[in-house]
């Protein structure tokens, strides 16, 4: 069996163990544009921050490929599938055969039109190692740095940069910080936070027009700069699958199993669509937790097992100068709250089912609470009285703790 | 000591067999399991745990007038407690979920974390569903049982040290 793994990211390196815990002997071969040794995404910020280097960054041990019996090619791209005849086409002209080909390619930055921005020469996006390097490379303590994005990419290379730079401001249409997994309440604290280190807000706000260091606002605001991040959003990478016939909707669409509309053509991560257990919906739910467990399961099917990921679960955790933000599932139903300073809570909860969660510097067994949502469980089945308050496992009948605390899990 | 709970201790003692458990000399897939009807809520296993962890070997110097930090936890709710720690599921979702490849398998099932390559965002904490790892005190890295294989214990010290057997370590 030959095995191609398109992606060396958490959904490439999950199909890798999933292929390896079924299939010991197969080809594997994976291909990925970046030239470096697999490492933690979301790692980049805390890099340039201090709080790793490149060698504790690596996503698995040193060993990981020779062990796992895996011929790399990095530094490559995958520039086209051809399903019929098996084939991957690669930017050097050469192509691999597959019996099973797994498309992991992530999402790039998305870069809306905005006046003059041609005119600006130190300009950089926010998702790649090599991205955090030049970064790097480009700031020093008299830089100004401005950030036009105050999503979960902007925020974190705010706060890798903060401390590192002359002074950083944000610009970001929402009226509020981490629009996508925050409410206005949870989403100030955040902000204080950061306006604690210096940065600076610019929100419901956007820019109307850049000359080469200055941004002029709609609001008519203007910000001079020296380097500019744009972290604005992020498009799924879908173009090989498209192209080659596969059913593509936002993100590429699979199944259960984790394959395309195309045989033996498996896809995973930031550049599908997972169905969302909570909603039912399908949507992309681009975060590490899930382009992992969608990755093992495809890689286990592509071997020849059996496998079926269907809890893919919206959830985040993130972190700006020790304020923890925990989030999970959709914000719909009835809620309860606890609000004290800097210490947020909120539940959403609709026909006897935990729905989502906010947690703002409370992340104490926040996992207790995920569980609930995705896992589906009754809350008639608990105590959700008891565990509103803080989550324990008190709140289960004595059986069911039995299962899960006298028994192997 | 209530009376309930003397009477519980004196009928209800487990088999003594299970005490010994941990001398029998295999270590692969012993895992700590809990009788909460056993568990008196004294919370010593939360102390055992923070003394195991400190690196020192005079208990009163390593947590007199100290605000300790467990990896193992009591949970307590009126006549019912029960201790909580690390399950090392076979299937281990922290591994899976963690960001940054800290968290692993052993060859014998143990998960470990490596404190130098967390990077203390939590995802774990998001995940575990019986909320067993947890932010460590400094609050740069998350904390978790590791068995006290990774301390001068090499044996579960809460296991040793709980004076009712409501965690014992073995197979199952």
């Amino acid at each position: 069996m030959k095995y191609v793994i398109i992606g060396n990211s958490a959904a490439g390196i999950a199909a890798i163990e999933g292929i390896r815990s079924t299939d010991e002997s197969g080809e594997i071969v994976l291909v990925s544009d970046e030239p470096h040794f697999t490492y933690g995404r979301p790692l980049i910020s805390y890099y340039l921050m201090g709080a790793t280097d490149p060698e504790h960054m690596r996503y698995r041990p040193a060993d990981f490929y020779e062990k796992n019996n895996v011929r790399t090619l990095f530094g490559v791209r995958a520039e086209k599938i051809d399903a019929e005849k098996k084939q991957v086409v690669l930017s050097d002209g050469k192509t691999l055969d597959y019996d099973k080909l797994l498309v992991a390619t992530g999402s790039r930055p998305f870069v809306p039109p905005m006046e003059g921005l041609d005119g600006v020469k130190k300009k950089f996006s926010f998702m790649t190692f090599d991205d955090a390097l030049a970064l790097e490379k480009a700031i020093g303590p008299k830089t100004r740095v401005l950030i036009v994005g105050a999503g979960l990419i902007g925020l974190k290379c705010c706060e890798g940069i903060a401390e590192r730079v002359k002074s950083v401001a944000v610009v970001d249409l929402a009226n509020h910080v981490l629009p996508s997994i925050l409410d206005e309440y949870g989403a100030q604290i955040v902000q204080r936070t950061l306006e604690a280190k210096g940065v600076k807000f610019y929100l419901s706000d956007s820019v109307a027009r850049f000359e080469e260091k200055t941004a002029t606002l709609k609001s008519g605001a203007r910000i001079d700069f020296d380097v500019l991040v744009v972290a604005v959003g992020v498009r799924p990478n879908v173009e090989l699958v498209k192209n080659a016939g596969g059913e593509v909707r936002r993100g590429i669409a699979i199944d259960e199993r984790g394959e395309t509309s195309l045989k033996d053509v498996y896809a995973a991560g930031d550049c599908t669509e997972s169905r969302d257990i909570v909603t039912g919906d399908h949507k992309i739910l681009a975060l590490m937790p899930n382009a992992y467990l969608q990755g093992h399961c495809a890689g286990v099917n592509m071997a020849g097992g059996d496998e079926v990921f269907d809890k893919a679960v919206a959830m985040n955790a993130i972190g700006f100068f020790g304020t923890h933000v925990l989030t999970a599932g959709v914000y719909t139903g009835d809620s309860f709250e606890e609000k004290e300073g800097d210490k947020y809570k909120k539940l959403f909860y609709k026909d006897g089912y935990l729905n989502g969660f906010i947690l703002v510097n409370e992340p104490e067994r926040a996992g207790i609470y995920t569980s609930l949502i995705r896992e589906r469980t009754p809350l008639s089945q608990i105590d959700f009285d008891l565990i509103k308050n803080s989550p324990a496992l008190m709140a289960f009948s004595s059986k069911a703790r039995a299962d899960k605390l006298a028994r192997r899990v | 000591m209530p009376r309930a709970v003397r009477k519980q201790i004196i009928t209800e003692l487990p088999n003594p067999c299970l005490r010994n458990s941990a001398d029998r000399g295999y270590s692969i897939m012993k895992r700590i399991y809990v009788n909460e009807k056993w568990c008196l809520g004294c919370h010593l296993c939360e102390y055992e745990c923070a003394f195991a962890n400190s690196g020192m070997t005079d208990m009163v110097k390593a947590l007199k007038g100290k605000t300790i930090h467990p990896k193992i936890r009591v949970e307590d709710g009126g006549d019912v407690h029960f201790a909580v720690n690390c399950r090392h599921c076979t299937e281990a979702i922290c591994v899976k979920s963690c960001i940054a490849g800290a968290l692993s398998k052993d060859d014998d099932g143990m998960v470990r974390i490596d404190k130098d390559k967390c990077v203390g965002c939590y995802t774990c904490v998001l995940v575990c569903p019986f909320g067993a790892i947890m932010p460590s005190a400094d609050g740069h890295a998350a904390q978790k049982c590791m068995l006290c294989l990774d301390n001068l214990c090499g044996e579960p010290n809460c296991v040793k040290h709980c004076p009712n057997n409501a965690i014992v370590y073995e197979e199952r």
